[in-house]
């Protein structure tokens, strides 16, 4: 396997882990949304704001990560997404500023308004932000985007069925997550009331994603041929894994195995993941540009991953630092939305 | 959303929405950039100060300062997201030809975040529950991280401004060394003038913002030593940043001469060339300056006599904006020499009282300090990229071929005006709140109640 192909990988690494632990994070903000009026809803935001506050910062980074590793070993392949994708990427700019400061914000204002006014917009941008995600891997899965500088359409690359179902996935899949996360946070909080609470959601949104998931091979099937040709030959092991870790962790949460549901419905997620990823490999743009081709010169991937390496060793222990000092929390709800 | 072919080639031809909105992002990033560089050294100083001499009013500094820092960092890391963004959505041409030099301190500069995310997360939330020797030392990494991300991203900077490590031969680029990039010639001045001036914004307008207290009244203990710590910092680095200041000058005299033509209005170059301090540029004459004979030939060469060329030696169409650049420049230089004299009051009067003044004249002066700083931060930023124009990267790539010919580009410029008008008063709101009202304690921040209460 060559460098460009291993950092392609770590790329794809950097995707998953802001899928599962950003995405949780997302998922938060729209069971926030959704979780009532203030009163009703006090206990289960609170919950959700503990889980998600110690964290937020360092789960988006991945995204940091994701774009300046791109960039920098990928720069034909960054610059054609991030120039025909323009308007959804800008869109996904403004929903990260608001939810982020919005959720500083409310932490820092007493007055009910004002926490009201922050919540809203925090939850409101929690559930945009991942549909444009969505709807960009959409894109980008479905060849809209097209090698070169601002070669597919501003708007057409990414509005058509394929990618706009990817996008409500994509917010679907983020819900889950985080329920099934919130489960069991609620429980080592000793909240057995939110856990029955954040159970039901759980299963209805498992039972809503794989409908989803479903509906989305059918669009796929008329809307992203390639893609669908990947997913059924090369990618089909793996999405068989999604479609078996998703009904698993039903099974689990079902009988209230809630850590053993968290790891199933995790790998649901990034086997969805890996599984376009091999679908399309060894294209970085499909059908247009392979990651070979996409490719920085030698000097810069290997000074990249030499920087990777460096950067890693650091980061493991520090990270694993964050969540073990969370996780294993002296006063209630103060687990973050972490895998495991 | 879809234009003429009319308007899409006006806007490809003249990039001057998405400059804006470069400018406007990154002008709004670095405020919010600084404080998150200097802000946690004050910080970690004041609590290693309390703990060791057990002093409350420290303490509470400490945790006040930190609330504000978790706010600040959660708005520097979203407005810094936007730049990520921007970075492919506006200068994808940029990025496809360059990504592969400019891109290493980039990534480099992830890792910088991570861990500073990581260890504010912890800093900020384990307050209560690491013994306060623990507790101190998981601030240093955010300190460590902060000056090393600030060091990075200018870094990139450096490279558009000195663009090494690659050759060109027959139109193909050859050699690529990213290191070589990383470590260019602009590297050195750059990156340390720019962290000296992280920490002298971070000093002043922490200073600031008590010096406008006490001026109100309060002069309890609480805020003379949350003027006094920051306000020290910040006028022991003045006196530095002069001096880094002048090697920044100097390597912009060797390196980019069409830039300190602009910086310094000389539109005829030759030797014994006057120092042009201010005035209005126009019509390829200065009016209304002050002059000192021979001033640039001695300040750039040591030598009355010196050669120093001229915007005439460049062709016009390669030409910085004149006014822009030599305005921002002389006004970050007096800045630096006030803020300098604010130093030297402020050792005057410690050397004679052994007290820091708490006159009327020089608390107003301490507290319009922290604007100025930040003026004075602003207008090197202006000098700096402004004064590479028309080049993106300086003499390689001109700004125009880096833009995004997508349509509908310039719509950015409106919507991200927009979005940062609300973001600076929600910001400055919610500040202003944090510095009024720290100890009670919202009821759903139960994880924070204990931290409050001192
Ligand atoms: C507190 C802020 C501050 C203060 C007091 C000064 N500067 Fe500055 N200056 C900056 C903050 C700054 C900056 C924002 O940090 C810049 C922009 C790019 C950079 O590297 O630093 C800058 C750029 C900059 C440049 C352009 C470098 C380039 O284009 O590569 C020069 C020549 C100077 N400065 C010179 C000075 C001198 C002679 C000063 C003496 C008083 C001075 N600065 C005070
Ligand atoms: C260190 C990282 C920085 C990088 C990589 C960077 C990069 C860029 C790029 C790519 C552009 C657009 C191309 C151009 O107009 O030349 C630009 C323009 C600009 N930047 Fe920077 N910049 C940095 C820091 C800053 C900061 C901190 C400021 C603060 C004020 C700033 C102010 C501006 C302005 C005003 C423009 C518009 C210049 C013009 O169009 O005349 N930059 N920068
Ligand atoms: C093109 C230029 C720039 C880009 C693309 C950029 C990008 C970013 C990004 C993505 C973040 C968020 C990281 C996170 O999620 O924690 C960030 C934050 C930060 N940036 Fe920038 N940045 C730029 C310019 C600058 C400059 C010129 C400085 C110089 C001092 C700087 C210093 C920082 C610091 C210290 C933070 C940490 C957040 C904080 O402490 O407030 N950035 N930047």
């Amino acid at each position: 396997m060559s460098l460009a192909v291993v950092l392609a990988g770590l790329v794809w690494l950097g995707v998953t882990a802001y899928a599962l632990l950003a995405g949780a994070d997302f998922g938060g903000g729209i069971w926030d949304l959704l979780a009532g009026r203030t009163e009703r809803g006090r206990p289960a935001r609170g919950l959700i704001e503990h889980a998600i506050g110690p964290v937020w910062e360092a789960n988006h980074v991945w995204l940091i990560f994701v774009l300046v590793v791109l960039w920098t070993c990928f720069p034909s392949g960054f610059a054609a997404i991030a120039s025909t994708l323009w308007l959804p990427l800008t869109l996904i700019a403004f929903g990260v500023i608001a939810r982020g400061s919005a959720f500083a914000f409310r932490k820092a204002v007493t007055e009910l308004w004002q926490q009201r006014l922050f919540g809203a917009v925090f939850a409101f941008s929690s559930l945009v932000t991942p549909f444009f995600l969505g709807a960009c891997a959409g894109a980008v899965a479905t060849g809209r985007v097209p090698p070169g500088l601002a070669r597919g359409g501003v708007v057409g690359s990414w509005a058509h069925p394929a990618a706009l179902l990817s996008g409500v996935f994509a917010v679907v899949a983020c819900a889950y997550l985080a329920t099934v996360y919130l489960t069991w946070d609620a429980v080592r909080a000793g909240e057995p009331r939110l856990a029955e609470g954040f159970r039901r959601r759980a299963l209805a949104t498992g039972v809503l994603a794989g409908v989803l998931a479903a509906a989305g091979l059918v669009v796929l099937r008329a809307d992203g041929r390639l893609l669908y040709d990947g997913l059924t030959g090369r990618g089909l092991p793996l999405v068989a894994l999604s479609a078996a870790a998703g009904v698993a962790s039903l099974g689990l949460l079902a009988v209230r195995r809630y850590v053993a549901a968290r790891i199933t419905a995790a790998t649901a997620v990034a086997a969805v993941l890996w599984g376009w990823a091999l679908a399309q490999y060894p294209h970085l743009l499909n059908p247009g540009l392979t990651i070979e081709a996409a490719a920085a010169p030698g000097a810069t991937l290997r000074a990249t991953a030499i920087s990777l390496a460096v950067g890693a060793a650091l980061l493991i222990p520090s990270l694993i630092f964050l969540y073990a000092m969370f996780q294993r929390a002296p006063r209630a709800a103060a687990g973050p939305p972490s895998g495991g | 959303m879809t234009l003429t072919p009319v308007q899409l080639a006006a806007d490809i031809a003249n990039p001057i929405a998405p400059r804006t909105q470069m400018g406007l992002s990154l002008g709004w990033h670095i405020i919010i950039a600084c404080l998150g560089v200097g802000l946690p050294g004050l910080v970690v100083f004041v609590e290693w100060r309390g703990i060791r001499t057990g002093d409350k009013v420290l303490l509470l500094l400490a945790r006040r300062w930190a609330r504000a820092l978790g706010v600040l960092f959660a708005v520097g890391a979203v407005s810094g997201t936007i730049l990520s963004f921007e970075m492919g959505v506006l200068w994808s041409g940029l990025m496809a030809g360059w990504g592969q030099l400019i891109g290493l301190p980039f990534a480099m500069e992830g890792f910088a975040f991570f861990i500073e995310a990581i260890f504010l997360g912890i800093y900020l939330y384990g307050w209560d529950r690491l013994p306060p020797r623990t507790h101190l030392l998981t601030g240093l990494p955010i300190i460590v991280a902060g000056v090393a991300s600030a060091f990075f991203v200018v870094c990139a900077n450096a490279w558009m401004n000195s663009p090494s490590g690659f050759r060109i031969t027959h139109g193909r680029l050859v050699g690529v060394d990213p290191w070589a990039a990383m470590f260019n010639r602009a590297t050195g001045p750059e990156t340390v003038h720019m962290i000296v001036a992280a920490f002298m914004v971070t000093g002043f307008t922490v200073a600031s913002v008590y010096a406008a207290a006490m001026l109100r009244g309060r002069r309890d203990r609480y805020h003379r030593v949350g003027m006094a710590v920051p306000l020290v910092m910040g006028c022991a680095l003045a006196p530095v940043q002069i001096v880094v200041g002048d090697w920044a000058a100097r390597y912009v005299a060797s390196d980019q001469p069409a830039k300190l033509a602009a910086m310094e209005a000389l539109f005829h170059g030759g030797r014994g060339v006057p120092e042009t301090l201010f005035g209005y540029a126009s019509g390829g004459r200065v009016h209304g300056a002050v002059r000192i004979p021979n001033g640039l030939s001695l300040l750039t060469h040591f030598d009355p006599n010196a050669y120093v060329p001229g915007l005439d030696r460049v062709p016009p169409a390669l030409r910085p904006p004149v006014n822009i650049t030599h305005l921002a420049f002389d006004s970050m230089v007096t800045i630096g020499f006030g803020l300098l004299g604010l130093g030297l009051w402020l050792a005057l009067a410690w050397w004679r009282r052994r007290a820091v003044p708490a006159g009327r004249w020089f608390l107003a002066a301490v507290s319009i300090s922290g604007v100025a700083a930040v003026a004075a931060m602003e207008a090197g930023w202006i000098t700096t990229e402004v004064g590479r124009q028309p080049w993106i990267v300086y003499e390689v790539m001109l700004v125009a071929r880096a833009v995004n010919p997508a349509p509908g580009l310039s719509a950015g410029v409106w919507a991200l005006s927009g979005v940062y008008a609300v973001l600076t008063v929600a910001v400055i709101y919610v500040l202003r709140r944090l510095a009024r009202r720290p100890l009670p304690v919202a009821p759903q921040e139960a994880d924070v109640a204990a931290e409050a209460v001192i």
